[in-house]
């Protein structure tokens, strides 16, 4: 009876609007990896592993009280930084970059973790602060963001110090960063854009961005991708091709097709029908985030929540954004469609801590209880 | 705990927090409209655009070459082929580990230049790794042999079969057949290039020019599904080629052969015509070159003997070679005499052996330094009296006389099926002030008449104008197509004839007198080729000519000896027989072989006999012999085996 009970606590603790926002967000996703993996069995089962994986990852983290989380925040950003740190020192060489720490049975990313610990830091920084925050406590906070943000840039990741980043600003604005300074800052993106694309990113970086605005330029080289990516999901049409009909993927002219690219997939077999799905789904989830950050019972909850919501979907907007040309390819995958268990574990863990972060009322109602 | 109360405000907190959620909420909202516009001009907009470059991406057309029209003669004899030639091939995909290596053990087995493997990296690594890309055309049955039992060794290698132009016949009617060579880069300005993916040859002289487009066909098409990397997933749709028309020429090939063997040793054309519907019986050029020599490209050496060779055997005489007529052209000026009233068949003209334009002291000579007493027009013919013509032509005067010869095509070109045709030269008062900047003299007028002079025709000319005069001024276009096959299985289409514009005289009597000064010229006993005439069976209308290359003194005396042997006269001859109902006209040239009585008559008479009575020259015991040699080899095969 005790664990009966048990097991229903658990379950009242998850918030089952959002949860089932994500079920069959990861159901659509999976059905389209299987097509964009070239119907290939393996892939999708590893990936199945990986949400299962994800899913007791977010299981277990929905149960961890707000006190406990804030608690752990300390320990977790500093373990992030120095296993950063790590990695400069010696990671696994991928792709031209230095991402990976091998540990033997599996690889790892350290920076997927600063996806959770940096906004998880800012928001411990101000929970115990007056807000809207003084320019000195906005100054730490920018420190703690930056600090990880430039440990990953350096790597060099672009799309996960993009992330990191974001999340890490949501934190401010949402502890009510003065809309003067917003206003300010970005009209200074422009300028900080010039100087960051002639002095601080690697020349493949810079071919990305030179790309995005004349992809016709390079098209057997950096264009390439993008080209495919829009012929792809413009020959999808209203109605798309089909399932597994997909022309540009299923002959293999969609590179990186089962990773960042599945958008592409998705658009050139389900059609425009099928995107107005996909995303109104996206904007139940990001919806329902929101509104469970605002439940939040403290401040440390709710500004968590809040940017854990927005960074999801800061990966959605860069990865739609990119795939359709709008946005310069950086490596951002499609938020639990692409394939990849770094990153589902991370966004799934995100959903976890959201829905523990919940439960201002409920928490009463259910003291007598405990 | 009390001054964090005081200033950490929950409700305050709480109110923020909703504020910048809602604009939060209101920046995703906008944002993901934004990408779904983005969404809607990719794939509502853009649709159709994307949808093309999609097919563009994955259909790729393979042209499938037609096969190329095969050439007859009129009896069906084979003169242009297609036969197959075996080719080593290797496709990328299909060979384990470096191409390279393969190579290296493949060279042990058949040698390989440098410029092969050379011309095959390049290619191969233009192409994708499924196509085969050829190391070596042209496989000895040796070769193919020593491949074959090795080949389980050399995955990837394989031998392949090519369509390659033939002419099983050499040199014969090389001139006229022309050839085929690969596609450079002139010939890709001039032709649809969609028509010629895949076709890899294409007529580049004679027949085989002039009627590419009959011969070359339709290319068929396979269009395919490929992936990213030119690999062939499946057949979405074909379309199969139309092979080229079978072509049947009027040219009788053994009397080709009569004619070419006629002229062996000399240099000089034969052309033999049916007057009746301008079909080319025969069209010689000597010396010749064999037309296989160019199919695959031909080598420098040979290409520079050909090219060097003082005798040109490139140059198809018939229809390219200019010459003086000579006397050949005497029966029709005598029409234009006759058409315009300057002479009739019986006014005689005195002609002392020379003949001097009034006022003038220059004597234009004739053959016969005697002369030939008084003459009508058959005895001038028959004599070929030169006084005659310096008169006639005199008193015609270029104005009449030029125009009255381009109504016999003269000066201009007859239009044969054939590229590069000569259109030699009416020489006419304008034309002379244009290009000299001189004014026309009667006497270049009286030079003329003896078809000497400024005026230059080719042999096909020639033949031409006597068949206007054989057949009394109807003329037909000169032709070597004589009949289109579709298929092998369909009948043979016989072109229809074409008319050129009739020479239309005075009277239809008019014809007569010089037709029969022709007959004279072969059966009287004054005739100057009388002797060719002797024993014939039927009546032979003919005129010889002996056309003067080089200019002699007013004194002088032309001797043959003592002139260099490209200065020596043309022997002309040209005639036609029956001559009452003809059936061929010949017109014939040996360059600087002598008299035409001597030396072209007897040609022309033996081409006639050939074609009426089936009296073939063929170099049967030569054949004969070959053909021995042949068994022989064959039966020394068997005993090898």
């Amino acid at each position: 009876m005790d664990i009966l009970s048990r097991v229903f606590r658990w379950f009242n603790q998850l918030d089952l609007i959002l949860m089932s926002g994500l079920v069959i967000l990861l159901f659509l996703g999976s059905v389209t990896l299987y097509s964009a993996s070239g119907e290939n069995y393996a892939m999708v089962s590893r990936q199945g592993l990986h949400i299962l994986l994800a899913t007791i990852v977010m299981l277990l983290l929905s149960q961890v009280k707000s006190k406990t989380m804030q608690s752990w925040t300390i320990w977790v950003y500093g373990l992030g930084v120095l296993l950063l740190i790590l990695v400069m020192a010696q990671g696994h060489i991928g792709m031209g970059a230095r991402r990976w720490l091998d540990l033997g049975v599996f690889r790892f990313q350290p920076s997927e973790i600063m996806k959770l610990a940096g906004p998880m830091m800012v928001a411990r920084y101000f929970s115990d602060r007056p807000l809207p925050p003084s320019l000195k406590d906005i100054i730490v906070a920018l420190c703690i963001v930056m600090l990880p943000v430039l440990l990953i840039v350096k790597q060099p990741d672009l799309g996960t110090s993009l992330l990191v980043a974001s999340a890490g600003l949501f934190v401010i604005y949402f502890a009510g960063l003065s809309w003067k300074l917003i206003i300010a800052t970005l009209s200074a993106i422009p300028v900080g854009g010039y100087f960051l694309f002639h002095y601080g990113m690697h020349a493949y970086q810079q071919q990305r961005v030179l790309t995005l605005f004349d992809p016709e330029s390079n098209r057997l080289g950096a264009g390439y991708h993008i080209i495919q990516s829009k012929i792809a999901i413009g020959s999808g049409g209203v109605y798309g091709k089909g399932w597994t009909e997909g022309d540009q993927s299923r002959l293999d002219f969609l590179p990186e097709r089962h990773t960042d690219f599945i958008f592409s997939v998705f658009g050139e077999e389900f059609g425009l029908l099928g995107n107005i799905i996909l995303l109104s789904l996206y904007v139940f989830i990001i919806w329902r985030s929101l509104y469970l950050a605002t439940q939040g019972k403290d401040t440390f909850s709710r500004l968590l929540g809040g940017s854990l919501a927005l960074t999801f979907f800061v990966y959605l907007f860069v990865n739609t954004g990119m795939v359709s040309g709008i946005l310069p390819v950086v490596g951002v995958p499609l938020p639990l469609v692409s394939y990849g268990g770094t990153s589902i574990v991370t966004l799934m863990a995100a959903f976890g801590i959201i829905m523990g972060l919940q439960k201002r009322k409920r928490d009463y109602r259910h003291t007598p209880h405990t | 705990m009390v001054k964090r109360e005081s200033i950490k405000s929950e409700h305050e907190e709480l109110k923020l927090f909703h504020s910048r959620s809602l604009v939060a909420a209101a920046v995703v909202f906008l944002a993901l409209a934004g990408i779904l516009f983005r969404l809607f001009v990719l794939q509502v907009e853009g649709h159709d655009y994307f949808t093309e470059e999609s097919r563009k991406n994955y259909l790729k057309s393979l042209p499938i070459p037609p096969a190329r029209g095969i050439i007859y003669d009129r009896n069906g004899k084979v003169l242009a082929d297609n036969r197959s030639e075996y080719v080593l091939a290797v496709v990328r995909d299909e060979v384990p580990g470096k191409v390279k290596d393969t190579i290296k053990r493949l060279e042990k087995l058949i040698p390989l230049s440098d410029k092969e493997k050379q011309k095959f990296y390049q290619k191969m690594w233009r192409q994708n790794r499924y196509q085969a890309t050829v190391l070596r055309s042209k496989l000895t049955e040796k070769e193919m042999a020593v491949f074959s039992v090795n080949q389980p060794r050399f995955p990837g290698v394989r031998i392949n079969v090519q369509m390659e132009r033939y002419y099983p016949l050499g040199e014969i009617a090389g001139h006229v057949l022309g050839y085929v060579g690969k596609i450079d880069k002139r010939d890709l300005k001039r032709i649809a290039k969609r028509e010629y993916k895949g076709s890899t040859h294409i007529g580049k002289s004679g027949i085989e020019k002039f009627h590419e487009k009959l011969l070359h066909g339709k290319t068929g098409y396979r269009i395919i599904e490929v992936d990213a990397h030119g690999k062939p997933q499946k057949l979405e749709k074909q379309e199969d080629p139309i092979v080229g028309k079978d072509l049947f020429l009027s040219i009788d090939i053994n009397l080709q052969i009569t004619a070419e063997t006629l002229l062996k040793g000399k240099r000089g054309a034969v052309v033999a015509m049916d007057p009746r519907n301008g079909e080319v019986l025969a069209m010689a050029s000597v010396p010749m070159y064999d037309p296989n020599l160019f199919v695959n490209g031909i080598s420098h050496k040979n290409y520079n003997a050909l090219r060097n060779n003082l005798d040109r055997p490139l140059y198809n005489r018939a229809i390219q070679g200019t010459y003086p007529a000579g006397s050949t052209i005497k029966p029709i000026v005598s029409m234009a005499g006759l058409h315009y009233g300057v002479v009739t068949p019986a006014s005689k003209v005195r002609a002392p052996g020379y003949f001097q334009v009034p006022g003038h002291r220059h004597r234009y000579r004739c053959w016969n330094k005697r002369g030939h007493g008084s003459v009508n027009m058959s005895y001038a013919i028959a004599q070929s009296c030169d006084v005659y013509f310096y008169s006639l032509a005199y008193r015609l005067g270029i104005d009449r006389f030029a125009p009255f010869m381009k109504l016999f095509g003269f000066g201009g070109k007859t239009g044969v099926d054939l590229p590069s045709e000569g259109a030699g030269l009416m020489p006419t008062r304008e034309w002379k002030k244009k290009r000299h900047n001189a004014t026309w003299y009667p006497g270049d007028t009286v030079n003329i008449g003896i078809g000497q002079g400024y005026w230059i025709s080719t042999p096909l000319q020639l033949v031409s104008a006597i068949s206007t005069l054989s057949m009394k001024g109807k003329r037909l276009k000169p032709r070597l197509l004589r009949g289109i096959r579709k298929s092998k299985n369909l009948p043979e289409e016989i072109q229809a004839v074409s008319y050129l514009p009739s020479v239309k005289v005075k009277s239809q009597k008019m014809w007569n007198a010089p037709i029969q000064g022709m007959i004279n010229v072969m059966h009287s006993p004054f005739g100057t080729a009388r002797r060719s005439g002797a024993g014939a069976a039927y009546e032979i209308a003919g005129k010889t000519g002996t056309a003067q290359v080089f200019g002699i003194g007013q004194k002088e005396k032309y001797n043959a000896r003592r002139l260099a042997k490209h200065l020596h006269d043309h022997a002309l001859f040209v005639a036609f027989a029956p001559a009452h109902d003809p059936k061929i006209a010949v017109a014939i040239i040996a360059e600087n072989s002598g008299g035409g009585s001597h030396v072209a008559a007897p040609i022309g008479r033996r081409i006639i006999d050939a074609y009426l009575l089936k009296r073939y020259l063929l170099p049967e015991d030569e054949e004969n012999a070959k053909e021995g040699e042949n068994t022989k080899k064959k039966k020394k095969k068997r005993n090898n085996r």
